[in-house]
């Protein structure tokens, strides 16, 4: 096909043309030609005819419905939440929300989409890609290049190297000044924080070690714990019971498995009686490793599947960790007759997932 | 574009109605009737898998609505509030501003729990229409040249798209975000040298800090959308200007587009499809329950829930990160821990090969030739075992990422379903490979020879001598030995009785079955269908096709 279209007939031409063949016309002019167009219903008024139109209309009209009912529902409807015992019929407002708004638009959209497939005139419409290499267009190619070299020399880029190399020097200056004060302005420096937790002793204020604490607030005793049992606890300082770093794992084997427990060198007598204590934030990814295996003596971690053999110092066993999540020195000083474990010191090494300057 | 004319005549005709008068004043200052012309006539070819760029197109918009509404009521903050809303299981308990505007919009705004319901399916479809839309564009070939750059700003966008996705389920600061947040801090720290630093900017501090909520947020709602809103606008104006793609059929060529015009016909069923999509999501977002975060309860970085489980796109992301060994690197004092390969280099990996395919394809094919017409993916064996060896790759990874609840529900080993997942990466993308490429040959051959000996009728025929043979219906012209004469043109070849005949589909009426019109219509129909190809086929065609 030609690059170019029919030639355009004249105004007056056109205005003694039938709508239709005007706009056939445009279209030709366009690139655009029909190949097939026709009627939905040569022969008006046909039953056929008048049964699509009804079956659009119908469809609206579905939407139209909806949308007021929608309206009713939304204004009329018990919706807040009540706690069990009371009337739950507000648990249909969100869906019955949802299903009249469905209805509503998907009402209208089948309706629009039939209205074309069943009512609108059948085409087929052919358009020119125009793509394909034009007579004129290497020449196009050949001037737009020129007018772009001729502008650059006009600048006089190419001779003055003092000015290029000066503009580079103040693009550049243009492009990092923002990263830098963005960047400056973000910029924390992580200094020793990751290698340290609140389990850090204060001995001035608590001389026998941090306090180890439940959420609540609440002491931690030996005899809270039955035999197998375990406990999330926190240092008792200011913040503690939220620090992302700082949640502990505070264990009791059943009877005897204490003997049992694998330490590494030093760490021998970390643990108090038949209770260890080890880092809750899994040394992968740092989800809590809050799934304790009785039987198996097995922490998991519900992330990514690490497991941890508690009585063989907490050893990655199974899954991507790669580290014994780290240990914490139990001690126990003696309050009004109590006895209540603190943590005379805090992890000996950084808790949680893996970074570059862990070592 | 616009027809020159004299003044005076000019004068003389103005347009009477009121439409007419509206366009001749707006064209009176724009002088745009010309170039509105063009993008009305504008040719949209019309086919399913084309519509998925549509869908993913329409979920944006829907998001864009549904999230401007979710902003007026949520509060990007993590400063402390004692919960007293409607919800009463939660009343009293501590929590951040963003978790508890979340519960609020849930439960103390009339119809809010719908419109977020909404908001989060459209996400999920958001991003699962695009990776559809990206698989059908790479299976027939549509990246190839001139549409290469399309490709990396569609990738971009689903880069980008997953990015929001997982910024935006962040945000309500609920147990199951957090947790996964939490994660997000383990892989940038994970990030040799600059891992540390660049977490504690992302943070402000250690993880989680009082920062991190706020500024998810405007990266949530400015950030992100504003690039989406860009190259979604480069994208079609791209595609606009560089025209659609099509199947190669009858009447199919190189240097057309043939389909509907987009006015009004296109434009009518495209705006029909948006309500429908737009329709379905309101019905899920209604019926479905989604991120019920008050189930989850406000982000405690000391728990978790097991069996969490994150938004779809993460999954695969999840998958990788557990099913890859415990290597981790510790040399000269520093430490890259295991967790950068599968979070970090993976995807990375996956991307780039994703963004380099077309240049590769395009090199080791020498194909240096432009195309509009799509391939058929049996036709290209080679990439579509490569698509489907990928595919195979990351279908793995993304079973795994649910390896626990898939070990739960059938009651297999956890450790069984962790090492079967890492054997299965290694061992079925090679054999998807093997197997897609032979399907491919196979489906191939029997194009050609349905195209040699005809359609299997279901006909069986005793010959004089006894044997039975099946009668083979010719697609065309026979030579003297009784062998098609029709060669493979890259389209579909019709391999049942009731397909004969059914190549331009835009002639048959019917959803499903072709309509058999009353004998009276048919007549006047084929009368007319004569008439009209008379007229094709005289030299101008253009004007004169209706009376």
């Amino acid at each position: 096909m030609s690059s170019t279209g029919p030639d355009v007939p004249s105004e007056d031409e056109l205005r003694e043309m039938s709508t239709e063949q005007a706009m056939l016309t445009g279209a030709a002019t366009d690139g655009v030609y029909a190949v097939h167009r026709r009627d939905r219903f040569p022969v008006p008024g046909t039953k056929a005819e008048k049964r699509s139109e009804r079956g659009v209309a119908a469809l609206f009209t579905i939407a139209a419905l909806a949308g007021v009912a929608f309206i009713v529902v939304f204004v009329a409807a018990p919706w807040t939440w009540k706690p069990p015992g009371n009337s739950q019929i507000f648990r249909f407002y969100t869906p019955l929300l949802g299903t009249l708004l469905g209805i509503m638009l998907v009402g209208l959209g089948a309706g629009a989409i039939l209205w074309a497939k069943w009512l609108m005139p059948e085409e087929e419409f052919v358009q020119e890609r125009h793509d394909e290499p034009q007579p004129g267009e290497g020449a196009d190619q050949v001037m737009t290049g020129a007018t772009l070299v001729a502008g650059y020399r006009d600048t006089g880029l190419p001779r003055r190297s003092l000015l290029v190399r000066t503009l580079v020097l103040a693009g550049g200056a243009l492009a990092t000044v923002p990263l830098v004060a963005l960047i400056g302005g973000l910029i924390k420096a992580p200094g020793k924080t990751l290698f340290h937790t609140l389990w850090s002793p204060q001995p001035a204020k608590y001389p026998n070690g941090i306090p180890v604490v439940y959420s609540s607030g609440r002491r931690v005793s030996p005899n809270d714990l039955q035999a197998g049992g375990l406990a999330t606890v926190f240092p008792g300082v200011p913040g503690g019971v939220k620090d992302a770093s700082s949640p502990t794992l505070l264990i009791r084997l059943r009877p005897g498995q204490g003997k049992d427990v694998e330490a590494r060198n030093g760490q021998a007598n970390w643990g108090w009686g038949d209770f260890v204590a080890y880092s809750k934030i899994c040394t992968h990814a740092g989800c809590p490793a809050s799934l304790y295996e009785q039987q198996t003596t097995r922490l998991l971690c519900p992330c990514h599947q690490s497991q941890f053999e508690v009585l063989r110092d907490a050893k990655p066993v199974f899954g991507p960790a790669t580290r014994s999540l780290p240990k914490l020195k139990l001690d126990v000083e003696v309050v009004d007759g109590v006895q209540y474990f603190v943590a005379p010191q805090d992890y000996q090494e950084p808790i949680g997932p893996g970074f570059w300057e862990r070592g | 574009m616009t027809s020159t004319s004299e003044a005076p005549s000019r004068r003389a005709s103005r347009p009477r109605t009121p439409a007419g008068k509206t366009g001749m004043w707006l064209d009176e200052r724009f002088k745009a009737a010309g170039a509105t012309r063009k993008y009305l006539n504008k040719v949209f070819p019309d086919h399913w898998s084309f519509m998925m760029g549509e869908i993913a197109l329409y979920s944006f918009i829907i998001l864009i609505l549904t999230g401007t509404y979710l902003s007026f009521f949520f509060d990007a903050s993590m400063g402390d509030i004692r919960y007293n809303g409607s919800y009463v299981p939660l009343q009293g308990v501590e929590m951040s501003r963003a978790y508890a505007s979340t519960l609020n919009i849930s439960f103390d705004v009339r119809g809010g729990l719908v419109i977020r319901q909404i908001h989060h399916w459209a996400a999920l479809l958001f991003v699962a229409a695009m990776l559809i839309h990206m698989l059908r564009i790479f299976f027939t070939g549509a990246f190839r040249k001139p549409r290469e750059l399309n490709w990396l700003i569609g990738l971009s966008l689903l880069v980008l798209g997953v990015l929001e996705g997982f910024v935006g389920y962040s945000l309500p600061d609920d147990l199951l975000s957090g947790t996964g947040f939490r994660i997000a801090d383990a892989i940038i720290l994970s990030i040799p040298v600059i891992g540390t630093w660049t977490a504690f900017m992302v943070f402000g501090g250690p993880f989680p800090g009082t920062l991190i909520i706020g500024r998810l947020y405007i990266v949530h709602v400015l950030l992100i959308p504003g690039i989406l809103v860009a190259l979604i606008a480069v994208h079609l104006a791209i595609m606009i200007r560089q025209k659609h793609t099509d199947f190669p059929g009858p009447g199919k060529s190189e240097t057309t587009v043939v389909g509907h015009r987009f006015y009004p016909k296109f434009s009518a069923q495209a705006t029909g499809f948006f309500f429908i999509v737009f329709g379905l999501l309101c019905a899920l977002g209604g019926l479905a329950q989604i991120n019920p975060i008050w189930l989850f309860g406000p982000y405690n970085p000391a728990q978790v829930s097991s069996g969490s489980q994150p938004d779809w796109y993460m999954g695969l992301l999840d998958g990788s990160t557990r099913l890859f060994p415990s290597w981790e690197i510790r040399l000269w004092g520093h430490t890259v821990p295991a967790l950068f390969w599968p979070t970090v280099v993976l995807p990375t990996i996956l991307i780039g090969l994703a963004a380099a395919y077309p240049f590769i394809e395009a090199r080791l094919t020498k194909d240096r030739a432009r195309h509009n017409l799509l391939q058929r993916p049996r036709d290209v064996p080679v990439r579509t075992a490569l698509g489907a060896m990928a595919c195979t790759f990351l279908a793995v990874l993304f079973i795994s990422g649910g390896n626990d609840l898939i070990a739960k529900a059938f009651d297999i080993s956890l450790n069984a379903m962790t090492w079967g997942g890492r054997i299965a990466t290694l061992v079925l993308p090679p054999l998807a490979y093997v197997i897609v490429y032979r399907l491919c040959l196979g489906l191939q051959r029997h194009d050609r020879e349905v195209l040699e000996h005809g359609v299997e009728t279901g006909i069986i025929k005793r010959l004089p001598t006894g044997e039975f043979i099946e009668v083979h219906q010719p697609l065309g012209p026979v030579d003297e030995h009784g062998h098609g004469m029709l060669t493979y043109a890259a389209a579909a070849v019709p391999k049942r009785m009731n397909r004969l005949g059914r190549g331009r589909l835009a002639h048959v009426r019917g959803f499903f079955y072709p309509v058999k019109e009353k004998p009276e219509i048919a007549e006047r129909l084929a009368a007319l269908e004569d008439s009209e190809h008379a007229e094709l086929e005289s030299p101008e065609r253009e004007a004169e096709l209706t009376d």
